[in-house]
């Protein structure tokens, strides 16, 4: 018996020119927007629903087992893999757009169409037959024909893969391994790195004394100045700080202390002269990490090796 | 009725889609997804001439590039944070030691 919603049978011929068409035009519109997203994490939802569209088409060309594993292996691992090191490489994924090389994009852009070109004279003039006649192997004995297939012909193959699944493993661990330079900094070094650093308090939260507590509102000065340091770096570099984000529209908080008012339009207040603080608050932002205490320029002398780079202790590094 | 010369079609489109994108994008990260693009247009193509044939070996070939392209991500992926760890950038033009 085969089943009826993964095989082509004659009755199931216009459902399945629906869901062809719809899943055609909309995994090439969502590849599309993969390469034209400038984030990174775009990208890769975008990715992952061209990978499902095509897993259903596994389904619907008969090939139960590979639908599955495409969910299973590129949507649920490889992409997994791909958000999780966007994660640890984040900050800075936004695509620049400035081109390096003069004329780059449009000579892609006319390369991909000749490639377009050159393949579908490729595919035109090929000979590419109807479907042959489904026999139980595009159905119910799907899986059981791949694994007659993939343990009696192709098993040589099958065992190089095993040798390249394992060396491939080893080489992640190896590149990803860091080895540690210098030596674990004690509870007792951290404690004097912190009272030298000339911040031994923590650094301020976000929000105080703010028109509210949100991670991305910086808390505000006495002379009612953003406290740059009460906001995460990375949200400023990626421009989600309200600080940033205002920056333009909101230059700078009517000065006095304790009276951060704003109208509740948004608009700062006329007479708000201290308008020029801010933009260069913002241009002091992109060298940030440099006025930071804690970096290692002010590191006191206990350490004996200078400790590279990316080899700070994890609490530095973020 | 779809018959594989569509899905052959399609695959083509994904392609050149993935090809552009790994010549004009240039955060490592959003190249390797390009390449994964392409890996997967080609693999349509597999299961379609499968399906146009009648014999599974395009599905064992397309389910050989699905190992291949996962050990390949696996470390590709951990060579880009190697690289980000000590260049702090994942953009293609920082990588630049080798160039000349």
């Amino acid at each position: 018996m085969t089943h009826p919603l993964l095989l082509a049978t004659s009755a199931a011929g216009a459902t399945q020119e629906t869901a062809f068409w719809v899943l055609a035009i909309g995994s090439a519109g969502a590849a599309l927007g993969m390469i034209l997203a400038r984030k990174a994490v775009h990208c890769a939802v975008l990715l992952a629903v061209v990978m499902l569209a095509l897993a259903v088409m596994y389904a619907m060309q008969g090939a139960p087992f590979l639908a599955f594993v495409q969910v299973i292996v590129y949507t649920g691992a490889v992409l997994m893999l791909f958000l999780f090191v966007l994660m640890i490489v984040g900050v800075t994924s936004a695509d620049s757009v400035i081109e390096t090389i003069k004329g780059q994009r449009l000579a892609a852009g006319v390369g991909g169409i000749g490639l377009l070109v050159l393949l579908s004279l490729i595919v035109g003039q090929a000979a590419i037959a109807p479907a042959a006649k489904a026999g139980p192997d595009f159905g119910s004995a799907n899986i059981g024909g791949l694994a007659d297939l993939i343990f009696t012909r192709y098993v040589f193959p099958f065992e190089v893969t095993s040798a390249l699944l394992i060396t491939a493993a080893l080489g992640a661990m190896v590149l990803a391994h860091r080895e540690r330079t210098s030596p674990r900094p004690t509870q007792r070094d951290l404690s004097i790195r912190r009272m030298t650093s000339g911040r031994p308090a923590p650094l301020p939260g976000p929000g105080t004394y703010a028109r509210h507590n949100a991670v991305d509102m910086p808390a505000l000065l006495p002379d009612g100045t953003h406290a740059r340091l009460s906001v995460s770096p990375v949200m400023t570099i990626r421009g989600e700080s309200a600080a940033a984000i205002a920056g333009q529209a909101e230059p700078v908080l009517a000065a006095g202390p304790g009276q951060p008012e704003v109208s509740p339009g948004g608009q700062p207040l006329p007479g708000g002269e201290a308008a020029g603080a801010w933009p260069e608050q913002e241009g002091a932002w992109p060298d940030q990490p440099d006025a930071w205490p804690e970096q290692p320029g002010t590191w006191p002398e206990t350490a004996d090796t200078w400790p590279g780079e990316g080899d700070w202790p994890e609490e530095d590094r973020w | 009725m779809v018959s594989p010369a569509h899905y052959v079609a399609l695959a083509v489109i994904l392609f050149v889609i993935g090809a552009v994108g790994v010549l004009v994008r240039r955060n490592a990260i959003v190249i390797f997804m390009c390449v994964e693009l392409m890996l997967n247009a080609v693999n349509l193509a597999f299961v379609a001439f499968a399906r146009m044939h009648g014999a599974l070996d395009g599905q064992v070939i397309a389910f050989f590039v699905m190992v291949v392209a996962a050990a390949e991500v696996v470390v590709g992926l951990a060579i880009l944070t190697s690289i980000y760890r000590t260049r702090r950038s994942a953009s293609v033009d920082d990588a630049n030691l080798l160039k000349y």
